[in-house]
Order: structure tokens, then sequence, then C-alpha cells
């Protein structure tokens, strides 16, 4: 379960400060699909990092699985990411020559888990990522965009977290493909209760999830239930 | 992180650029390879001077006319010039304790001819004691013999260099005649070859018997320098004491800074040797430690640049939970792993240089295990100190901005 209480962060930029997020509240549950909505420099990059335990607030509390992620150091922060978050990347972010397997263990060496059950679970994600088998020694840039975006979102998923987010996954790809990756996010969503945030600008993306709070000059505009959700 | 996961991504990383890797890891190579080959060639030289100052005879002193004036100066301090020693003190030195055998000579450079050919070169007139005190060993024929010096024989032994000049190389000299300052002798032997011995040359001598050398070519009573062969290393230096106490008591000298004479240690030339041989392998050594440090700037910059290309692997790595020591470890063994390979092939290389530069004839080299651990600690520790900044630098990444980095 998240929740964020007043959280607000302030930058300071040439002497004036900047409200990045001004005293934003609202709670996620557990198996919940949310998507985050808001054009650029609205603050829902840094509500991301703060949600990803990348940065901390200025002021406000930030409790993942009841604990308080808010005050934490920034080894502390690893180990959070390490064990309860999940992130897929609008760039992907893979390991250029390494295989699609080694790019989804790589959480793993952090977790000193050993390299049988490494793999295990590597396969595992890259199954629940629908990704084909075939690819799996492929290194990552003999894949195409929807076949690398699956692969980072089974890296997301290899450490089993609470949390899983999403910083504009489809933006690098085309509608198509773009769909196909959502479809993933919501079958994780909807067969493993998989807890996804999806942070984008796009109104389309926005409406695959449950709930979208949509975010402006780092305030809430809106949090409401999608009665529109698109199924693929 | 589990040690057998850094060294895999550790691999990975390296041959991701096997190029790069390469060519940082051969900036390592010729700078351990050259440290090595350096030493190996300074303790070689160092060794060969040594081992042709015991050449020229073991656990020799030298006793020459003229005031003592240090080492090294000594050598030619008053040579042929003093005349303060005579036959009669070699004679009371051999009665001394501790004193193996006594060689007395007189030298000087005379023109030698036979058959028309002609040679100027060094002429020493001794006892048969002299080839045993200067490890002088004869090729063909005999040295002098005692019956030579007592009756004063008009006969020669050469050089293999004074044959070579006065009979063609390869003639057999032995029962011919050569012409040394207006007399015929009789050549009765002919040393082994030696090779020049650094001071002087001994395969271009010729040695005649001390008393004939004493009327025929110099005309005089005195020698020019008495050598002695100590019982063993050992005795040296008691033996050069009582020589000089003799020596001052038999030429009626109170104060000893007035001697008329000097001694000289072997020990000491080859101490003033070795110690000029160390200024030159430390010269050698550290121009080949620039190499070195040099080929540490070389990793340094490449492990920055590695740094700077891969900043948003960086932030990924630490976005998916990897800590600051996580980071500084990976980047630290990437730079130790290339400084370890490239000191590996390094000692290799530096070994086969060295054994190359022997093979081959150039000089005597010798590969000290001293100076391969020393070079491999260095290059561990340039590993290290060269890839901690990178490393540090990789570990304090902001993992948001690393992530944003184009």
């Amino acid at each position: 379960m998240i929740e964020i209480k007043n959280i607000t962060k302030i930058y300071n930029t040439g002497g004036s400060d900047l409200y990045a997020l001004n005293n934003v509240s609202f709670k996620i549950e557990d198996g919940e699909f949310v998507a985050i909505m808001g054009p650029s420099g609205s603050g829902k990059s840094t509500l991301m990092h703060i949600l990803g335990a990348l940065d901390t607030p200025t002021s406000g509390k930030y409790f993942l699985d009841d604990k308080d992620v808010s005050t934490l150091t920034d080894d502390q922060l690893a180990d959070i990411r390490k064990s309860k978050i999940g992130f897929v990347f609008q760039a992907f972010n893979l390991l250029p020559r390494a295989t699609v397997l080694r790019n989804v263990m790589l959480p793993l060496i952090y977790e000193e888990v050993n390299r049988d059950e490494r793999e295990r679970r590597a396969k595992e994600a890259l199954k629940a990522a629908g990704l084909d088998q075939q690819h799996f020694l492929h290194l990552s840039n003999q894949l195409s965009g929807g076949q690398i975006q699956r692969v980072a979102i089974a890296r997301a998923l290899v450490n089993n977290p609470s949390l899983i987010l999403a910083d504009e996954p489809t933006g690098n790809l085309d509608t198509q493909t773009g769909e196909i990756v959502l479809d993933t996010f919501q079958k994780l969503n909807a067969k493993e209760g998989k807890t996804i945030i999806l942070i984008t600008h796009e109104k389309d993306v926005a409406e695959h999830a449950d709930r979208i709070i949509v975010i402006r000059d780092g305030k809430i505009l809106s949090d409401e239930k999608n009665n529109k959700k698109r199924i693929i | 992180m589990k040690i057998a996961d850094v060294l895999e991504e550790t691999y990975s990383a390296l041959s991701a650029n096997k190029v790069r890797s390469g060519l940082t890891i051969l900036g390592i190579v010729i700078g351990i390879s050259s440290v090595i080959a350096m030493l190996s060639i300074g303790f070689g030289a160092q060794s060969s001077i040594e081992s042709s100052i015991q050449s020229i005879g073991s656990n020799l002193i030298m006793v020459m006319p003229g005031a003592q004036r240090g080492p090294g100066v000594t050598v030619s301090a008053g040579r042929g010039s003093a005349k303060t020693l005579t036959m009669e003190d070699a004679d009371a030195i051999k009665e001394l304790d501790l004193v193996k055998a006594v060689a007395p000579e007189v030298s000087g450079r005379y023109q030698i001819a036979a058959k028309g050919q002609n040679t100027n070169t060094q002429v020493i007139g001794t006892v048969s004691a002299y080839s045993s005190v200067k490890n002088i060993e004869v090729e063909s024929g005999n040295f002098l013999s005692d019956q030579n010096i007592a009756s004063a024989s008009k006969v020669a032994v050469i050089g293999p260099t004074v044959r070579d000049d006065v009979f063609g190389t390869d003639a057999d000299a032995i029962g011919q005649t050569i012409r040394i300052d207006k007399t015929d002798f009789k050549v009765i032997g002919m040393t082994k070859a030696k090779g020049g011995s650094g001071f002087n040359n001994t395969d271009n001598m010729v040695y005649v018997p001390i008393t004939t050398a004493q009327r025929l070519l110099t005309g005089n009573k005195y020698v020019t320098t008495i050598n002695v062969e100590a019982q063993d290393a050992n005795s040296m230096t008691s033996v050069q004491e009582s020589i000089t106490s003799l020596l001052l008591t038999r030429h009626n000298i109170s104060d000893a800074t007035n001697a008329d004479f000097s001694t000289l240690n072997q020990a000491d030339i080859i101490a003033t040797a070795s110690s000029i041989t160390g200024i030159l392998t430390a010269l050698l050594g550290s121009v080949a430690g620039i190499s070195l440090i040099v080929g540490g700037i070389g990793i340094m910059n490449m492990m920055l640049t590695t740094v700077t290309e891969r900043t948003k692997e960086i932030g990924l790595r630490k976005a998916i939970g990897a800590k600051a020591k996580d980071i500084s470890i990976q980047f630290l063994i990437e730079a130790i792993a290339l400084t370890v390979i490239g000191g590996l092939v390094g000692i290799v290389l530096g070994w086969a240089i060295a054994f190359g530069i022997t093979y081959f004839g150039v000089m005597q080299t010798k590969v000290s295990w001293y100076s391969i651990l020393l070079s491999f600690g260095v290059s561990a520790i340039i590993g290290i100190v060269f890839g901690y900044y990178p490393a540090r630098r990789a570990a304090k990444l902001n993992p948001i901005q690393a992530l944003r980095f184009e």
C-alpha cells in the first residue's frame, strides 16, 4: 500500500523557490492500476522520483507498505528500490551488449541471489511479461522496440516488487506496439495482482488504467476512477 | 554484490570494448615490461662487472707505489713513476700470516715485433705465482716457471690478441721468437682468451720473467705492483692491514698518511663498481617507472571516459538498487583488472625481453624476483590509485540525473 501525505518538493532555482510539488496527498491500494497524468512541467516526474525512492520530498510523508520512506539515506533508499520497486523507463535502459536473460537478472545480483535462482526467476518474469523463450539469449539490440520494453518490464518484475513504476513506457514506441505494452501491464495487474503506476502525458495511454490522477502545476487537479477503461 | 558477480560484470564490461581495453592494457604492459627489462639490464651489468672483477683474481690485494688517494683514484696513482717497491718487499709480504701467494710485477708498454709484424702492448714481468693469483690459464705451452725466473730466461708467454697481431689468427706461436725492445724472446706459452675485463685486457699482454724485465726492459730493481692473494675473503682486511704496517716499517715511515705506497683491496673495487652500476640501475628503473605512470594515467583516462559513457547504465543500476559502494567497487575492480592483466603480460614480456637480450649476446641480464614483485605491486597500486577517482565519480552520480543523461 502506498500513502503520501502533504508531499511538497521545492527546487531552489537561482534564488527563487520553485514548487515542483505542492501539498500532494493520495493513497494507492495494493493491486491498483493508476495512471498519473499531466503535461511536462506539471510535477509528475518529481512525483515519480519520490514514489520510486529515487528522491526524498522537502516535506511531507511517504509510506510504502507502512514504512516511512521520506526521510531515508541514499543507501536505505537503494535498499527500498532493490526490494520494493520495479522501474520501466521510456528509454528502456537495457545493457546493450548483454543478453535478454542477463538484463533481467541484473537487479538480482544486487540482492545476492544465487545463479540458478536468478535464472529461474528471470525466465519466470520474462514469461509473465510475454516474451517468447526464443529471444532469451538474444542481445537486447537484436530485438524490436516492443520486445525491448517487455524485457524492461520483466526486469521490473524480477525482484517481485510491491510497486511497478512505468515512466512514459510507450513514449518511444509506435501506437500499435504501445498498445501491446499497455496490454502487458493490464494483464500483469489483472492476473498477477501487481500494483502499477503509469506516468504519462497522453490521455489515450492513461485511459488504460483503472484510476487517473491528473496533476498540474504541482497540485492534484483530479483523482477519479476511469470509467472509460480501454481494453485491448 | 557477490565477488563472483563483480568479476563477471567486470569481464563483460571490459570485453564489451576490446580494442580500448587492449590499448589501455598495452600501456601497462609496456610500463611493467620495461621496468623488468631495464632492471634486469642493470642487475646483469652489476653481476657481470662483479664477475669480471673477480676474474682478475680472487681475494686479491694490490700494493702499488705512490700515495694513497682514496678508492678509485689509486688505480692510476703514480703508477710506474714512483719507485718505492722492491722484490724484497714482495718477499717480506710472502712471509705474512694468511697470505696465500704473492706475485710482484713490473709493467710497461713496449713495441713487440716478429716476422715484420709489430704491435704495441703491455709487457708484464712477473713470477710463476702470477698465473694463480690473477687467474691466468694457459691455452698451449706453459706459463713462466720458477726456473725461468731464477735464470732470467728470455722467454715470453703471450695473450691470444698478441698472437693474432704478430703471427696471425690461429697460427702456432709456441717456439717462435718475438722481439721486445731490442731483445729476442722465445714464446713458451699462450694464455686462454678471457675477454676484456674492464680495467685491462689480459688477452693483449705479454708475460716475461720479472728478473729479465728488470734487467733488460726497465733497467732497475723496482716493481710496479705487488699482487697479494689472501687465504680467503674474510682475511682480506687483516692482510691489507698487516701489509701496510709491514711496509711502513720496512720503508721507515712512522706516519701512515705519508706512506709511499698504497694498497687496493679487491672488495673496494667491487664496492665502487657496484655503487656505479647501482646508480645505473636506478636510472634505468626510474625511466621505465615513468612509462609505468604514463600507463596508469592511461587507465585513469579510459575509466573516466567509461564512466561518462556509461552514465545511463550507472543510473539504471542505481535505480534497480545498486548502492554507491556497489558502483565504486565495480569500477575500481575494472581498473585493477586492467592493471593486473597488464602486469602479468608485462612480466612475461619483460622476462622475454631480458632473455632475448642475453640470448642474442647483447649483454648479460638478470631478472630478479624483487623486480617482478615490485612491478606487480606497483601495477596493482596504480590500478587502485588511478581507478579510485573515476570509481568515486561514478558512485557519486545522482540516479535521476544519470538516467536523464544523453
